[in-house]
């Protein structure tokens, strides 16, 4: 097991090298130079050159790229250039603010997943199951920043009862545990649950319905074991790749939050880079995209390592 | 068998008009399917259904609510024709759901064939070149690819393009690579065939269908994708009629007319469910067992 | 009498581990020096439990995986070099595989299937199809309903002749079958069996034929090699090994065989257990740990493949003169 662990890690080394090389050639994609949001229009030639020299973008790529990693290696993602605050801190801060929506849309999304799942799964081909899968398929299809509009409408516009868009008085900065900001985060958060409660419910229903199709089901029924029996076995049987869908589905709700945030104003780290993208903050960018994605690399990582933890039917050398 | 009847050729219908068959015999997906032609065949007589020009507008007539006089579904911010807007916009949305897939398809079921059928050190370095852009959430990647090129329908198309490829690939990869080991490719290797003889006549019909379909699944997602990126003003430029744009261009307007600011939404979720029911009911009438 | 095909020293492995660098840590010993000579006009039979390395024995034949050592001789010519290129023998060796169903591409017509091999050896496909019908007429189908059908449309014996169409339609000279009527019901086997013995006259053909029943090989074969952990533990001709086997092994997988008929029952001890891992099989003679007369020299020394007289040979240190096994015989020719 601990040493799975140690071997996954390492095959993960050259994929998170390689993730580098992407958000820094992303830099590099980008058209014009690198400073054409600090640098007046009509600035001259020379301190262009000067410019380019001093943010080291005169060097060849490669060494560019050694340079830039040996400095995100020691947690130095640069300085935002609006801001002129390091990147890590701007990002540290929307982060987390990210994650408390996506953690809750996550637990939101699980829970009514695998319910609608083993509702579905259990009472296959009943009108029951055909009610659940359509919910799953309307998580799947519907364009979620559509759904926060259409939430915000409802809520906030017709009825009042849930603030519109924000983090509540005194923004991100004065965030307390209390009901005038924690109501900031329901409709942010159950807008975001849409996605992974269809791919969850998909998944349980799948499991479900594979597991007690097989002959070891039976055998317990033949057995005498009473349905709420067979049930444990079916959770026992499907928890670990459903746990494991979740995990995953945290990952994308952190990287993806951009669409919701921008309709919520939500202050996390897709809103920091829609700002940054349209501020052509490009080393606020940078770092934005190479956090979220590193984050997401090692969640599947973890997610992996504990699945085969979990799931003794996993064999793997 | 020794009694030959000296008829005709029989000829057994093959594996898809097999398929075909069965997607027939499913209501939804028939009527998902009817909804997606009805969509392309909107996009494609746009200038002939719509009442009204969709870029030209009336300052004087600005967001209407639906159901104003020579406005069924009324006016948006800039005066316009809302219904105009809607039935153009079925052309340049469902492009971009659909070119993006279509070009990932392409270059994914390449790199996928080749490193499932090549095996070894040529899967190695495909498939691990293409875990380093898996290892991104979708959303993050088109995000970043299409906010350092820079907004517009071709760099939009590019970076969705690149955020498809792994998947496709992986896919690719992995139906082949379960193909090649099967005993009629060893059958032809024995009979002296090359490997591009194999690949074209006994693996890409194994295999394309799967990859088809699967590609077909994700026309959904990346019209969401794409759509959501011009939301955020990463792709499609003003005054084009694109569904997604239309919503961020309405937002504004969502305290004062919000049933007009839904509609582009709808027929963003009327096609991508559509998609999604189609080739849910083409992949379980291509699972037959036989 | 010169041998149509040689087989000297054939040796696959089969990687199971690499560290972290790629290198290979520990591997499957399948096929261990593997000899022998394949005779025009005999069916060699080759036997031996699952995992004896019989199949890969057959893909090695036909260079479907590549061989660890290993010269393969076709006429005298060695294959795979510029004498007799990989291409040029394969039209000369065919193979039918044991899953008729996994051997046939679902997408392709019965016909299509067939007539793949003589157009990639430069048949047009008018001609292709044309010997596809012929040999569909031949293995006992016919053409004009069974052309056009795909494989699923197929029952298994229909399909495995298939399978034996595809097979000839090069016009090979030796046709390796694999297990090829092993999934077949009883009834449906001894139609295809018979078949097979009919297209041996007429095509004048030569088989290795792998099973793992030993009564279709005694049926089949005109000499038996036995096979233990991919190695040859006895070789020789059918009646002669059935009825005086010298190998502890082939005289405890033939007792195994005739146990059900009372009056021929023999007192050979059964085979105990499992074969050995593979990944790590025993030194010396791979057999002396389920062996009943094993001793110590048998752990020690690998036994050399002896010549018993009339073409019958084995691997045992007990028909090894000097072998230091305390029943070794001196009656070596």
């Amino acid at each position: 097991m601990f040493a799975y662990a140690i071997k996954r890690t390492l095959f993960t080394l050259p994929i998170m090298l390689g993730v580098s090389l992407v958000c820094f050639a992303l830099v590099h994609l980008a058209p014009g130079d690198p400073l054409v949001s600090v640098l007046p229009p009509d600035a001259s030639q020379a301190i262009k050159e000067q410019m380019m020299a001093l943010y080291g973008f005169d060097r060849p790529y490669l060494e560019q790229f050694a340079r830039w990693l040996a400095r995100v290696a020691q947690g130095d993602l640069g300085t935002s250039i609006r801001t002129g605050r390091p990147v890590s801190l701007e990002i540290g801060k929307a982060v987390g603010n990210t994650l408390m929506i996506a953690a809750l849309a996550t637990l939101i999304g699980f829970v009514l997943g695998t319910l609608f799942g083993f509702v579905a799964g259990y009472f296959r081909d009943s009108w029951l199951d055909k009610a659940a899968s359509a919910a799953a398929v309307f998580g799947v299809s519907v364009p979620h920043y559509w759904l926060g509009m259409i939430l915000v409408i409802i809520f906030a516009v017709q009825l009042g009862w849930l603030p519109p868009t924000g983090a509540g008085p005194g923004g991100s900065e004065a965030w307390v545990w209390d009901w005038v900001h924690v109501q900031h985060l329901i409709l942010p958060a159950v807008t975001m649950s849409v996605i992974p409660m269809g791919i969850i419910a998909r998944t349980v229903r799948a499991l479900v319905a594979e597991i007690l199709s097989q002959e070891f089901v039976a055998g317990l029924r033949a057995k005498g074991l009473s349905e709420s029996g067979v049930f444990g076995h079916v959770v026992k049987n499907a928890a670990p790749t459903a746990l494991a869908v979740m995990g995953i589905q945290l990952g994308y709700l952190l990287g993806g939050s951009i669409l919701i945030e921008t309709v919520f104003s939500w202050p996390g780290s897709g809103l920091l880079l829609n700002d940054a993208i349209f501020q052509r903050d490009l080393p606020l960018l940078q770092g934005t995209i190479l956090v979220l994605a590193l984050f997401f690399v090692v969640l599947n990582l973890v997610v992996d390592v504990m699945q085969t933890t979990l799931d003794p039917r996993i064999q793997r050398a | 068998m020794s009694a030959s009847p000296a008829g005709a050729l029989v000829r057994s219908p093959g594996y898809w008009v097999a398929v075909l068959r069965r997607f027939a015999r499913d209501p939804v997906a028939i009527g998902a399917a009817a909804v997606v032609l009805g969509l392309i065949l909107m996009a494609v007589f746009a200038p002939w259904l719509a009442p009204q020009d969709p870029l030209q507008g009336m300052t004087l007539k600005r967001l209407r609510p639906p159901g104003t006089e020579g406005h069924l579904l009324g006016t948006d911010e800039l005066g316009r024709d809302m219904l105009s807007r809607l039935i153009h916009g079925a052309r340049i949305s469902l492009f971009m759901g659909i070119v993006p897939v279509f070009t990932a398809l392409l270059a994914g079921a390449a790199i996928g064939i080749v490193a499932g059928y090549a095996g070894g050190w040529t899967n190695s370095l495909l498939m691990r070149t293409m875990d380093v852009f898996f290892a991104f959430p979708s959303v993050l990647l088109a995000v970043a690819l299409a906010g350092a090129l820079g907004p517009g329908i071709l760099n939009s198309i590019i970076a969705l393009t690149l955020v498809f490829v792994p998947p496709i690939a992986r896919v690719a990869e992995s139906v082949t690579t379960g193909v090649r080991s099967r005993d009629y490719v060893e059958a032809a290797k024995a009979s002296g065939a090359g490997a591009l003889t194999i690949i074209r006549k006994h693996v890409l019909g194994n295999v394309l269908g799967p990859i088809f379909v699967y590609a077909m699944s994700l026309i959904a997602v990346c019209m969401i994708l794409a759509s959501g990126l011009s939301f955020l003003g990463l792709g499609v430029k003003p005054p084009m009629p694109d569904w997604g744009l239309m919503l961020n261009t309405l937002r504004t307007a969502i305290y004062t007319q919000p049933l007009l600011c839904a509609l582009p939404g709808v027929m963003i979720f009327i096609t991508s469910i559509s998609f999604n029911i189609m080739t849910d009911g083409l992949r379980s009438a291509m699972d037959i067992k036989a | 009498m010169a041998a149509l095909l040689e087989v000297r020293g054939l040796v696959k492995n089969f990687p199971v581990r690499t560290d972290l660098l790629g290198r290979v840590k520990s591997f499957v010993s399948a096929v261990d020096g593997v000899d022998f000579d394949l005779h025009q006009g005999e069916t060699l039979g080759v036997v031996g439990e699952s995992g004896c390395g019989k199949s890969t024995t057959a893909r090695l034949l036909l260079h479907l995986i590549e061989p660890t050592a290993g010269t393969i001789r076709f006429e005298g010519r060695t294959v795979g070099t510029a004498e007799l290129p990989w291409k040029a023998f394969r039209r000369q060796v065919q193979m039918v595989f044991q899953d008729s169903y996994a051997s046939l591409n679902p997408r392709l017509t019965v016909a299509e299937s067939i007539a793949f091999g003589p157009m990639v050896h430069g048949l047009s496909r008018r001609e292709a199809e044309a010997r596809a019908n012929a040999l569909l007429d031949r293995v006992g189908l016919e053409p004009n309903l069974m052309a056009g059908r795909f494989t699923h449309e197929l029952s298994g014996g229909q399909r495995q002749r298939v399978n034996i169409a595809r097979a000839l339609a090069l016009h090979p000279r030796v046709l390796v079958l694999d297990e090829a009527v092993s999934a077949l019901d009883k009834s449906v086997e001894a139609q295809v069996l018979n078949l097979l013995l009919d297209l041996k006259e007429e095509f004048r053909l030569t088989y290795l034929f792998i099973s793992h029943d030993l009564e279709v090989v005694r049926f089949m074969a005109t000499r038996v090699l036995v096979m233990y952990l991919g190695r040859v533990a006895e070789l020789g001709p059918t009646e002669a090994l059935y009825t005086g086997s010298r190998h502890p092994y082939t005289t405890a997988l033939l007792g195994s065989m005739l146990s059900m008929d009372p009056d021929r029952r023999t007192d050979a001890a059964p085979i105990s257990g499992d074969p050995p891992n593979p990944i790590d099989p025993p030194a010396g003679c791979r057999f002396h740990t389920r062996c009943a007369s094993a001793e110590p020299a048998c752990a020690g020394r690998v036994p050399v493949l002896t010549a018993l007289g009339g073409g019958h040979a084995v691997a045992c240190h007990m028909s090894e003169p000097g072998s230091g096994h305390s029943r070794a015989t001196g009656r070596a020719a």
